[in-house]
């Protein structure tokens, strides 16, 4: 399964996990590229999400282990974990009032302590943070104040703020403009390829994924189904396999990135009429 | 644009230099609490019987036996449910959390009814124990149910378990009255919340409880504007939120029982007063929990003061002028600050 030879500070072991006495993942083997993007796609309830939150802790897995830097992350202490990975889970919502600054500035909960207050470090962090995914120009307001866009991107200031290696996104373009989702995407993309830090993103649109991924995996009813370049597993027979979707993978002009074009009944009617 | 500026400087003056302008204000009303009431005293002779004392002249007497732990009980109660309220809307992530929503203040009036509807009580010796008897064993029964509802005992099992057993203590707590009217004559000021003719030995059984609990509430501020932002973001800030979780619960029944025991089911200064501080300080727990502590005493001081002086020489029960006074300045503050 693992078919990249780069090194991998973080991986999962026969991992199983769900939630409560349900069971989502079944003996899932991933190790993540160091330095690159990786994003997971797959159906609604293919175990994407399930996968990237027990890779963060936030479940306990039933058997096998999530290992970072050769510990399992589940007997490691918390805090401690939190200075290398960082977590933007779905759709999180901000306590009411909240400003920018005082939001992303809670990414250094880790490195701080009851006796360790904020340093100049701390200030640091945070003002580099709000550069990086440029929300310094409101960096007073209410966060309930801005657009789903801005909003976001506070949010991923907020993870960067940790200044950990690895970060974890779980969704983090649902439900915004397409505009605005490529422009994130094109955030986390620098964050990979600038500053070398390592992302494992679950994302819904597929085109995004396959333009954006350095590696892509693509699960289905808990199990990753295909790992590898977006050019290996980005196939129309991998999307009829793992999402029962006809379509058709054509190569952008322009870009030269993988692009899926669903075909609906509609499309294939259209597309016979043409061929006659 | 200039407008949210200017909110946020204030914020963050309020932030830094707050704490001295609201422990002076609150050490004021301390004062003044002493000193008006059935023998008006001026300041001054305030000022003497506490740094100064002289056990040979009455005033300063009436000062130390009754007027002083009279204060005191205020100062104590009004901090304890006033950050026992913030750390539950904390913790529960809902702005309406009280000190009440887990059959607390419920269970401590079910308790104290209960006793003396079965049992003539011989006085009201016994009350502050009862009531805190009452709030423990009903924390303990709204987390056995809570525990037993699919998923375990989570913020919100526990504030639908403590709804529940609220209004079914209160149905009960109504039917006793119903029946027995004239029993409870002495108990209904009780009922209310009351600083009148507080026992001292009390406060000196449940201060350190409540300071500890304090100083606990203090320490985990930090951990509670994490865990404000989401159990996710929390857990993956590196934040255990299972043991906070129980360490606030536990922080939130004693501060409740004993300020119960102190001064009856008092309402309102737990919902309110962290809402006050919030338009104040903003949401991080750090600030709120020292001002919510110093604001909510002294606001206790303040309402004390005009329960005992609205219509001298009887007085209002205190627990009703909370309300009373404290709802329409509430309502003006939100008004003034969404401009």
């Amino acid at each position: 399964m693992d078919d990249h030879k780069s090194q991998s500070r973080l991986r999962s072991e026969h991992l199983a996990s769900g939630y409560g006495e349900t069971p989502v993942l079944s003996d899932v083997s991933l190790a993540v590229a160091d330095g690159k993007m990786t994003i997971l796609v797959g159906p609604n309830g293919s175990g994407k999400s399930t996968l990237l939150k027990t890779m963060a802790r936030i479940l306990t897995p039933s058997s096998g282990s999530v290992i970072l830097d050769g510990k399992a992350i589940h007997q490691s202490k918390s805090r401690e974990v939190a200075k290398k990975l960082g977590l933007l889970p779905q759709g999180p919502i901000p306590p009411e009032g909240l400003t920018v600054r005082e939001l992303v500035a809670q990414g250094r909960f880790p490195h701080q302590g009851l006796m360790r207050q904020w340093t100049r470090e701390d200030e640091e962090a945070v003002r580099d943070a709000m550069d990086t995914a440029q929300v310094s120009n409101f960096a007073d307001r209410p966060i309930d104040t801005l657009s789903g866009g801005q909003r976001q991107r506070c949010w991923i200031a907020m993870v960067l703020a940790q200044q950990t290696d690895l970060l974890l996104l779980d969704e983090p373009t649902t439900f915004l403009d397409l505009k605005v989702q490529v422009d994130l995407m094109e955030l986390l993309a620098d964050l990979a390829h600038s500053s070398g830090r390592t992302l494992v993103v679950v994302l819904h649109e597929l085109s995004l994924a396959a333009a954006y991924a350095d590696h892509l995996v693509m699960m289905k009813e808990g199990r990753v189904v295909c790992a590898g370049p977006s050019h290996c597993v980005f196939t129309e027979a991998r999307l009829r396999e793992v999402f029962d979707l006809d379509a058709q993978v054509i190569r952008d002009p322009v870009t030269g990135h993988l692009v899926c074009i669903p075909l609906g009944a509609h499309a294939r009617r259209k597309a016979a009429v043409r061929v006659a | 644009m200039s407008a949210t500026t200017d909110h946020h400087g204030t914020r963050h003056l309020a932030a830094a230099s707050g704490i001295p302008i609201t422990l002076g204000v609150a050490a004021l009303l301390f004062a003044l609490h002493i000193a008006v009431g059935a023998k008006p005293l001026p300041l001054a002779t305030v000022f003497e019987a506490i740094f100064a004392r002289n056990t040979e002249v009455f005033d300063h007497m009436i000062i130390w036996e009754l007027r002083l732990p009279r204060a005191l009980i205020a100062v104590t109660v009004g901090a304890a449910l006033a950050v026992s309220g913030a750390l539950m809307q904390g913790v529960t992530r809902n702005p309406l959390a009280d000190p009440g929503l887990l059959g607390l203040l419920a269970g401590a009036s079910f308790a104290v009814v209960a006793t003396s509807f079965f049992i003539d009580l011989p006085s009201m010796q016994f009350l502050p124990w009862i009531a805190a008897a009452g709030a423990l064993a009903t924390a303990l029964v709204v987390y056995v149910i809570s525990s037993l509802a699919p998923g375990g005992a989570t913020p919100l099992t526990l504030t639908l378990a403590g709804a529940a057993i609220t209004a079914f203590l209160a149905a009960l707590t109504s039917v006793m009255h119903l029946l027995n009217e004239d029993t409870f004559e002495n108990l209904r000021v009780w009922l209310t919340g009351s600083l009148a003719g507080r026992d001292i030995a009390m406060l000196w059984i449940t201060g350190p409880w409540i300071a500890i609990a304090l100083l606990a509430a203090l320490a985990l501020g930090r951990q509670v504007t994490a865990l404000a932002m989401g159990d996710e973001v929390a857990k993956g800030l590196g934040v255990r939120t299972g043991p906070l979780k129980v360490q606030l619960l536990v922080t939130v029944v004693v501060l409740t029982a004993c300020s119960v025991a102190l001064a009856g089911p008092m309402g309102f200064v737990g919902l309110v007063i962290p809402h006050v501080v919030r338009l104040f300080v903003g949401s991080d727990y750090r600030w709120i929990v020292p001002y919510s502590a110093i604001v909510g005493a002294a606001y206790l001081l303040g309402i004390d003061i005009i329960a005992r002086v609205a219509i001298a020489p009887r007085e209002i029960s205190t627990g009703i002028i909370t309300a009373m006074v404290g709802a329409p300045v509430f309502i003006q503050l939100v008004r003034m600050r969404a401009k």
